[in-house]
């Protein structure tokens, strides 16, 4: 129901006032090229810079793309871009066109300008409002509910008038268990009732193996892998990760710490393998049964995630986040 | 052998783009959500803005109000009250200067931060016309300076003992330069490259009006002159001046009225022009 082709897109040079340039020219979507089913729900994977911001503005028909197609419903959106906004529920990273105005006149507002009758848009005003246990906070101006309430806020304003395709920018940056679970909730009505698609950014590995269906991961402008989150496990095998955090000093004297050692990558005093369940299963055995135990502060054993896969298929981890 | 396959073809695309599943196209193409047609959408935005502007704005409000009334005090020093040009002028240019401060200035500054902070994205991606949301948001911001004006109008009239009489014409003066300040407004905030700019000019553009409305034309130097007759409230504060004297000349009044009438539409095309532009690179 949603196909991209080939697309491309340069950001041209920036220029200082002298003219010397100052950054070169970024390539931000380089032949993207995936498709989106009906009743989807599909992630778009990366860290911040992968050009996951930059392929749905061009979805959405913000943005122009310099070649490739992209197909929504059947219409070509790079020909007709004004037709995006008839097909699709654009949830962006900023809120500034809604700040000052109150939860209900925003999401009031956006139901008007989405094309409802002024009693139908209440209607659904306040049935949205509901669903996302934004009632209480209706007569509040955005600005001044917290970051994860007023986010929430703008997805009540996405969700609001019924649109075949939602396009969604990390729909719950800064929002608590509790509003998360109402917006994944409000979503999936939306799939099972009227098979409407989702097409979502995130950079939240854990949100992304709990929700979607299908993930295209996206490093430097390229999809370097579009899979089920269980399909995409499966690239790096049974490995599973053993991460082991020492007080102090690892205990590198230690024959059976010095073993583990060059595998490992460090983050301060946190080192983090990959290893096949047998080995993985020694060498827990090994830390925490001698010497190296008193050493020991923390250590957990896990299946992989999809940061491991993200790793795996050389993408750069610095920005994703894991929590 | 001349046989390409798909993976050695020029440009082929990443592995995993190629696992994709491609969907049919042109096919049984979607029906469209139905375009909102302009006065519903003008509606809902002016009606936003409005309430938007009613908690963030009256404070602003307040000092357009008192930096106006302050202006009118100052001058009551040196201006003679009386249907003299001078207080004539003095009154006229302190009432539009409110509009200036409002659809001037903070128009300017409130499209300026929208353009730059991506807060038109959320318009550009509803199925509104252009037009709707320029009008809307100008239209709201020059509704929001009526009781500033009149206020102001009101107080110069007994503070200078002008005839209160033709303040009628403000139902005219308000909406008519409102539209023409708002509509420079709107298309600075929206041509200027940086929010900054944006604010500046604004800023200019309203310490031009005080200048060049308040001081009675008849005292400015002759280039001074020129920049006076090239900004649009100008004609707003002759069209007001006038219906202080003893007989208006209303053809002139007319004629000054339909000037800020052009000027508004013009500059209202222009920042529709420029909000398209803005909303879609």
């Amino acid at each position: 129901m949603c196909a991209v082709r080939g697309l491309v897109k340069t950001y041209p040079a920036q220029r200082s006032r002298r003219r010397a340039p100052v950054a070169a020219p970024v390539r931000a979507s380089d032949g993207v090229t995936l498709s989106v089913r009906r009743g989807e729900l599909f992630g778009l994977l990366g860290p911040n810079g992968a050009g996951k911001s930059t392929l749905v503005r061009q979805l959405t028909g913000l943005l122009r793309p310099d070649a490739g197609e992209i197909t929504v419903l059947g219409h070509d959106l790079v020909r007709h871009p004004e037709r995006a906004a008839r097909l699709l529920a654009y949830l962006g990273q900023e809120s500034t066109a809604l700040d000052e105005l109150t939860v209900w006149l925003a999401t009031e507002t956006t139901a008007r300008l989405r094309g409802l009758p002024l009693a139908d848009a209440r209607r659904a005003t306040g049935a949205v409002l509901e669903e996302l246990d934004l009632t209480a906070l209706a007569a509040r101006p955005l600005k001044r509910l917290s970051g994860g309430q007023r986010r929430l806020a703008c997805v009540a304003t996405a969700l609001v008038g019924e649109r075949p395709l939602l396009v969604l920018d990390e729909p719950t940056t800064g929002m608590d268990p509790v509003a998360r679970r109402a917006v994944w909730a409000a979503v999936g009505r939306r799939r099972g009732e009227r098979g409407t698609s989702v097409v979502l950014v995130t950079h939240n590995v854990m949100e992304a193996e709990s929700v979607l269906d299908r993930v295209a991961v996206l490093d430097r402008g390229r999809v370097i892998a579009c899979d089920t989150p269980g399909g995409l496990k499966a690239l790096v095998g049974d490995d599973v990760r053993l991460e082991l955090v020492w007080r102090d000093e690892p205990p590198l004297h230690l024959p059976e710490v010095a073993a583990l050692s060059p595998a490992a990558r460090r983050t301060g005093r946190r080192w983090s393998l990959r290893l096949p369940p047998d080995a993985a299963r020694a060498a827990v055995t090994a830390v925490t049964g001698g010497a190296a135990f008193a050493a020991l502060d923390d250590f957990s054993l896990a299946t992989p995630s999809l940061e491991d896969v993200y790793l795996a298929l050389g993408g750069r981890t610095e920005g994703l986040v894991k929590a | 052998m001349s046989t390409l396959s798909a993976e050695s073809a020029p440009g082929a695309a990443p592995r995993a783009a190629r696992d994709a599943v491609p969907v049919p196209r042109g096919d049984g193409a979607a029906e469209l959500a139905p375009r909102v047609r302009l006065w519903p959408a003008l509606g809902a935005v002016y009606r936003a803005q409005l309430s938007r502007a009613r908690v963030a704005r009256i404070p602003l409000l307040f000092v357009a109000t008192f930096q106006s009334i302050g202006i009118m005090v100052l001058l009551r020093g040196v201006v003679t009250p009386g249907p003299g040009p001078e207080a004539q002028a003095v009154v006229a240019g302190s009432s539009v200067l409110v509009v200036a401060f409002v659809a001037l200035n903070l128009l300017a500054q409130h499209f300026g931060a929208l353009r730059a902070s991506g807060g038109l994205d959320h318009y550009a991606t509803l199925p509104v016309p252009p037009a709707a949301v320029v009008l809307g948001a100008a239209a709201a911001y020059a509704s929001f300076t009526v009781p500033g004006v009149l206020v102001t109008a009101v107080t110069g009239s007994l503070l200078y003992s002008l005839p209160v009489t033709g303040l009628w014409v403000l139902l005219a003066v308000i909406p008519l330069a409102g539209a023409a300040l708002a509509g420079v407004g709107a298309a600075l905030g929206l041509l200027a490259p940086r929010p900054e700019l944006a604010t500046l000019c604004g800023q200019l553009g309203m310490s031009a009006a005080l200048l060049l409305g308040v001081l009675p034309p008849q005292a400015l130097p002759e280039p001074l002159r020129w920049a006076r007759e090239l900004l649009p409230s100008t004609y707003g504060v002759e069209a007001l001046a006038a219906t202080f004297g003893p007989a208006p000349a209303w053809a002139s009044v007319a004629l000054d009225l339909g000037v800020c009438a052009a000027v508004g539409a013009l500059g209202l095309a222009l920042a529709t022009w420029a909000y398209r532009r803005a909303a879609v690179r």
